[in-house]
């Protein structure tokens, strides 16, 4: 087993747990954490793709590193606008979960919030 | 191998009109930031303005040398250079963008104007800004031509249309925004996965390239499966759809008309882009009836629902559900099209679908804000004897409903007809039944709410009076898509400029 097979198997176990996380996790935070551990699996299979050189045919194929700049420009782009998304929706609601319902600002969701804390705990 | 890779791309005469396209949105939103305030509106008026001359004479400029416009960046030719290529559907997109825009934009002059007391307001500048950031980022969708430039692209259109949702800053609306943006996230990370391991089997992204390479190997169809659905979450096309009604009900009209209208046909759009230039050697029978039967339950499931809302800017987002489910109904149409000429009427049928729907429905959403703001309220069942208190937006919003039912004089009418006949031609009876059932379900729900707005029963006296001007521009809208159908009899088929029908014929042949 060489070290792109390696790599490529460590991407591919980040990828599988991001989606997961993406999808199960009903509080923003763990998304957006999801969401990072994803596109880090991704950003490590475009490494071994570099580093197999692929079929551009010559080893260390700065093509797909320039990718992963870009590709971690727009990630960190992403992260800040769900961030700033997260804020303003808790400052609304007192909750930064997605599985209750907002409830106009009244700060229903409070409680709901507070178990889900808890439950992680 | 790379010296496999040779493109024939050259820059043509007028390509450099592709470079002034991209700038300008781009150089309006730097100049809005910069200047700020007030003026921010009007840098995105002005800009859309030059916008649609230049649209102009871009269409005019193909249509004059018959075949698509191309620029090469920097004369780096592929595989590693890049390249804008502008063929016919590029053009019809660009054309139905400045026309949306140029209506949204007029009409959200009253909803976003900064206060002559005020320097700057946060929701006029985000507005602004954003509706020259969704018009760029829609720009780089059409005419780029290779699939990482498509994922930047893929990913502007989404930053610009967030904020956008969460505007009014309630909390259902930013829930809404989360949703959506956590949605189209994971989206384009499927789409990004698949550009990688497309990279790493063809060493180029460059669309052409690899529509002549393209084999069925393992890594291939996985990429084609990855970034299918990718952007399939981000059209909204069922099951994928929960996260659009509340985001698109949820934005202030001007707002919604954007998104429904021109957002999620930026994500259709490359998805016919790779379906039909890039993939269609490796696709099967199987995946073109798959894309569509997802497109009919969404056309069933979306109708359906919309039937039972109680607000009308819900059951317009429902809608929209349903409309997107039509615009996959051509996949299999063009692909499994016996001649190239019946796939050719498929796809000028899939595409005036899609116009038909962006000025329709944007013409809908801009009418319910209209009511939504002389009213107060746009609960359904309260929209009794409209007709007679605001008869130009009633009647902006009946041609629009007319024109997603698909009545005859519309433009949704001649849509349907040629992916009709397109059925017939290639034995798929069955998408001739989505169809007509679709329309049904339409005609339903839109004659319902019709319905109330017609009957004479007295309206509540608190009533504020709108700006006849932004009636007169929704109407205007809902009549171009009326008119819209007469391009089916236009001496030119935009739809077909500068493309090459034999990749197309590959697929139909398998």
């Amino acid at each position: 087993m060489n070290s792109a097979t390696i790599f490529g198997l460590a991407g591919a176990v980040l990828v599988g747990l991001g989606l997961y996380g993406l999808v199960t996790q009903p509080h923003v935070l763990r998304k957006i954490l999801a969401f990072n551990v994803l596109g880090n699996g991704v950003f490590l299979l475009f490494g071994v793709i570099a580093r197999r050189g692929a079929a551009a045919g010559f080893a260390a194929d700065p093509v797909p590193q320039a990718m992963v700049i870009t590709g971690l420009v727009v990630a960190f782009s992403a992260t800040a606008l769900a961030v700033a998304l997260m804020l303003r929706y808790y400052d609304a609601t007192g909750s930064a979960s997605l599985a209750t319902e907002p409830d106009a600002g009244t700060g229903d969701a409070k409680p709901a919030a507070a178990a889900a804390v808890t439950a992680a705990r | 191998m790379i010296a496999h890779l040779v493109s024939d791309a050259v820059t043509s005469p007028h390509g450099g009109l592709l470079i002034l396209v991209l700038a300008l949105p781009v150089a309006a939103l730097l100049l809005a930031f910069l200047a700020g305030g007030r003026h921010v509106e009007r840098i995105a008026l002005v800009a859309v303005a030059v916008g649609a001359v230049l649209t102009v004479v871009v269409v005019r400029r193909m249509i004059e040398s018959g075949d698509a416009l191309v620029y090469v960046l920097g004369d780096w030719p592929p595989p590693l250079g890049i390249v804008l290529r502008a063929d016919g559907l590029s053009a019809v997109m660009m054309a139905m963008t400045m026309v949306v825009l140029a209506a949204v934009a007029l009409y959200a002059r009253a909803d976003f104007a900064t206060p002559t007391t005020e320097r700057e307001r946060r929701a006029p500048f985000v507005f602004w800004t954003m509706l020259l950031a969704i018009w760029a980022a829609l720009n780089v969708v059409f005419l780029a031509g290779d699939m990482f430039t498509l994922y930047v692209a893929l990913e502007l259109v989404t930053f610009a249309a967030v904020p956008l949702v969460s505007l009014d800053g309630k909390p259902e609306a930013l829930q809404a925004a989360l949703r959506y943006l956590m949605f189209a996230l994971a989206g384009s990370v499927l789409y990004l996965v698949g550009t990688g391991l497309m990279y790493g089997t063809y060493g180029t992204m460059d669309i052409a390239l690899i529509a002549q390479h393209i084999d069925a190997q393992p890594a291939v169809l996985a990429a084609v499966a990855l970034m299918t659905v990718g952007l399939l979450a981000k059209t909204a096309l069922f099951p994928l759809h929960l996260w659009l009604p509340p985001a698109h009900a949820g934005a202030p009209a001007a707002g919604s008309a954007l998104l429904s209208g021109l957002v999620v046909k930026g994500s259709f759009f490359i998805v016919v882009r790779l379906w039909l230039d890039a993939f269609a050697a490796v696709l099967t029978p199987g995946a073109a009836q798959l894309i569509a039967a997802l497109g009919a339950c969404a056309i069933v499931a979306g109708s359906a629902i919309a039937l039972q809302q109680a607000r009308l800017k819900l059951m317009i987002a429902y809608s929209t559900v349903a409309q997107i489910g039509y615009l996959f109904l051509m996949f299999p149409l063009v692909l499994l099209a016996v001649t190239p000429e019946a796939g050719a009427v498929a796809l000028t049928g899939g595409m005036l679908q899609a116009v038909s729907h962006a000025t329709a429905k944007a013409a809908m959403f801009m009418a319910a804000g209209l009511i939504y703001a002389s009213l107060g309220h746009d609960r359904v069942s309260e929209l009794t004897g409209l007709a007679r208190t605001m008869p130009m937006t009633v009647a902006a919003f009946a041609l629009g409903g007319f024109a997603l039912i698909g009545l005859p004089p519309s433009s949704g009418f001649v849509a349907k007809w040629l992916l009709v006949s397109a059925a017939l031609d290639s034995g798929q009876w069955w998408w001739v039944l989505v169809l007509a059932v679709g329309g049904l379900l339409t005609a339903v729900y839109v004659t319902q709410v019709l319905a109330r707005m017609l009957s004479p029963a007295a309206t509540d006296a608190a009533m504020k009076p709108v700006a006849r001007s932004r009636e007169a521009v929704v109407l205007a809208l809902a009549a171009l898509s009326m008119l819209l159908a007469l391009l089916a009899v236009a001496p030119v088929n935009i739809a077909e400029l500068g493309r090459d029908v034999t990749a197309i014929d590959a697929g139909a042949q398998r």
